[in-house]
């Protein structure tokens, strides 16, 4: 068990450093440069930029340097734990990140939450009662919920939001809070905000996981040990939720590991939509300016994040199933 | 003793269907027998026949779509009083308290009979602290014992381990053990023997024989094996497409059968005196599809003796053709 756990870990190792030579090359990939894209910018909003001084900030940031030369140095920068610079915003890549990580780890918990606290009920509901009038309304329900995009669902929210009810529920702060500094009263206005984001980021999620549940809880109620269970003279309740259930929830645990990356990147048109200041979005621009240093460094996160939630996910299944513990198939 | 004469279970007339979209399948269509205190009921027919949902309609643990829509099943309970199951709601306090209590289960497959993230003791003394009032210390020593007087050996490792970590033939035991914990009255089981090898068989059943003589322990054996009914049963129901053809004692099916079902059953097992290389002699047609089911006795399209305008027109009835024999066939019929 510990061998296994000691190579997983190493495999684990090396499969981050894999991510982090694709994920620089992945960012190296589009044509042009961070140069190239500002020099654009400036020429469209009238200020031209010469040459000399587009080798100049080549020069500077490093760019102009064959390319296994910038994997190493950016490398060895992040052995120091520096993450370089953001281009773009002319601050330490971890201020930038730092300011929207807090709250897309708020935002992505809140849904997850909502998740799991709506689907996993009503997924056990529907396939105990399977083919009951509430199955049929909660199937109907959850596949429109499946079929309509975030980002639809988040516009119609706000114009409706707006249209009746004269607010505008995009973002997490009212106009007040936005730049001020953390005290009670904001924490509260960020409550307050959270809802409506965290359900247009959770219904497709819901619709998918009620399905999910539905169908393994299916699977295993016709198992021969739900009914010598009933036979032993259990409650029908207690029955349900000590054996099966227990069962088909295992399969879930395997899907912490994609939630992790979840939780940090969010969903990124939703939050451009919604304009919440979360990760998403950031990742989303600085693409698009190629700032390599900040896409490099959220790319590796998420890469990263999802290599960690899987070795938790296969250790924590390894904890609640016997059968993957004892090394059973 | 005089106590023998009065059954301990009694099943009249029972009905059991499965309404589905695609019609209704009668999986039991009026079957009558008595299980009495201290012997063994055998009831054999082949796959489909009906068995296993007539031991879950007794349970009333029969799935949806099944419902019992006619017939009684009489239980005498431990204090004399006599209760009509098929009155009682499935998850009704009294019906679970009969669970597991009064009437065991043991179920044909040992592998998936037990919860596979739960031990085996979490499952035994679950029933144990369930039907007895006892703490759960108490409630793991009573499961240790269960286990050891099914014979396996170092109980008190083995109660803390999970099913798939035993032999197909200790986990049959534990079984039993989780069925007897509470000392039923009754124990059901179904095809108790069917996945294991030869010789844990002979062990499993000479395991039940000897527990029933300990506490005159009734057993409804359903199994498709007549060699297993030969060993262990007193008397016998066959079953063909959820219907009794035929009943008696052990003796009058094995040496004086009635039904020809009955009788193609017999001849079709192995003897030892036998020719060999010879085929084995085989029922012909297979059993029909549940929903075309056929008019008259069901047996009929297979059977050697077939009657035209009697047997496919008529349905037979049980009836009695000596003291102890019944059976359901227009040949014994005037």
């Amino acid at each position: 068990m510990i061998a296994y756990m000691v190579r997983r870990i190493l495999l684990a190792l090396l499969t981050i450093w894999m991510i982090t030579i694709l994920s620089f090359i992945i960012i190296q990939l589009p044509p042009g440069d961070f140069v190239d894209t500002y020099a654009n910018t400036m020429s469209a909003g009238g200020t031209g930029i010469t040459q000399a001084e587009k080798d100049a900030l080549r020069e500077q940031y490093g760019i102009n340097q064959p390319m296994y030369v910038q994997y190493l140095k950016w490398m060895g920068l992040i052995m120091q734990g520096n993450f370089g610079m953001a281009i773009e915003w002319g601050r330490p890549v971890l201020d930038v990140i730092g300011d929207r990580l807090m709250l897309t780890i708020v935002i992505s918990l809140a849904a997850i939450v909502f998740t799991w606290a709506l689907a996993l009920p009503i997924g056990i509901y529907s396939a105990v009662k399977r083919y009951s009038f509430l199955d049929y309304l909660f199937t109907f329900v959850g596949f429109i919920g499946l079929a309509i995009p975030g980002f639809m669902l988040a516009l119609i929210v706000m114009y409706v939001g707006f249209s009746y009810f004269g607010s505008n529920i995009g973002g997490l702060f009212s106009a007040d809070y936005a730049e001020a500094p953390w005290s009670m009263e904001k924490v509260w206005d960020l409550i307050q905000h959270l809802p409506v984001p965290a359900i247009v980021l959770g219904v497709s999620g819901t619709a998918q996981m009620i399905r999910i549940m539905r169908s393994n809880l299916l699977d295993e109620l016709r198992k021969p040990y739900v009914m010598t269970a009933r036979a032993r003279g259990l409650a029908e309740s207690r029955v349900i939720m000590k054996y099966p259930v227990r069962v088909a929830l295992n399969p879930f645990i395997s899907t912490i590991g994609y939630l992790l990356p979840y939780v940090v990147s969010g969903s990124i048109i939703v939050s451009m939509v919604l304009s919440l200041p979360t990760v998403g979005p950031l990742l989303l621009k600085s693409l698009v300016a190629q700032d390599m240093f900040l896409a490099g460094t959220i790319v590796l996160l998420l890469g990263v994040l999802t290599v960690i939630g899987t070795l938790i996910s296969d250790l924590l299944l390894m904890w609640v199933d016997p059968r993957i513990r004892l090394g059973r198939q | 003793m005089t106590k023998d004469n009065h059954p301990l279970l009694s099943v009249r007339n029972l009905k059991t269907y499965f309404f589905q979209d695609e019609g209704t399948v009668k999986a039991v269509d009026g079957a009558s027998f008595d299980v009495f205190p201290g012997k063994t009921l055998g009831i054999v027919g082949e796959s489909g026949c009906g068995k296993s949902v007539t031991a879950q309609s007794i349970l009333r643990i029969v799935d949806a779509p099944g419902k019992i829509v006619e017939g009684t099943i009489t239980l005498t309970r431990a204090n004399g009083n006599q209760v009509e199951l098929t009155q009682l709601q499935p998850d009704s306090q009294e019906m679970r308290d009969i669970r597991g209590a009064e009437i065991g289960l043991v179920f044909q497959e040992p592998m998936t009979s037990f919860s596979p993230v739960h031990t085996v003791g979490d499952q035994i003394t679950e029933a144990i602290q369930l039907h007895m009032n006892v703490t759960k210390l108490e409630a793991r020593k009573r499961g240790i014992e269960a286990l050891r007087s099914v014979g396996i050996p170092k109980p008190e490792r083995r109660i803390d381990e999970y099913a798939f970590e035993l032999s197909g033939g200790l986990r049959q035991r534990a079984m039993i053990a989780v069925a007897l914990s509470c000392s039923p009255r009754l124990l059901i089981a179904d095809e108790p023997t069917t996945a294991l090898d030869v010789t844990t068989q002979a062990q499993i059943l000479d395991l039940l024989r000897t527990l029933q003589q300990q506490n005159q322990m009734a057993i409804m054996l359903i199994t498709h094996n007549l060699g297993v009914v030969a060993e262990m049963c007193d008397d016998v129901v066959v079953m063909y497409l959820g219907r009794v053809v035929e009943q008696g004692t052990v003796d009058d099916i094995f040496h004086s059968s009635k039904h020809p079902y009955t009788k193609a059953l017999l001849s079709s097992i192995p003897s030892i005196e036998m020719e060999s290389r010879v085929k084995l002699p085989t029922i012909t047609g297979s059993i029909p599809h549940p929903y075309a089911r056929p008019a008259g006795c069901p047996f009929y399209p297979r059977c050697e003796r077939f009657m035209e305008g009697v047997c496919d027109k008529q349905e037979p009835t049980l009836l009695a053709v000596s003291d102890k024999q019944k059976v359901s066939c227009f040949l014994y019929q005037k």
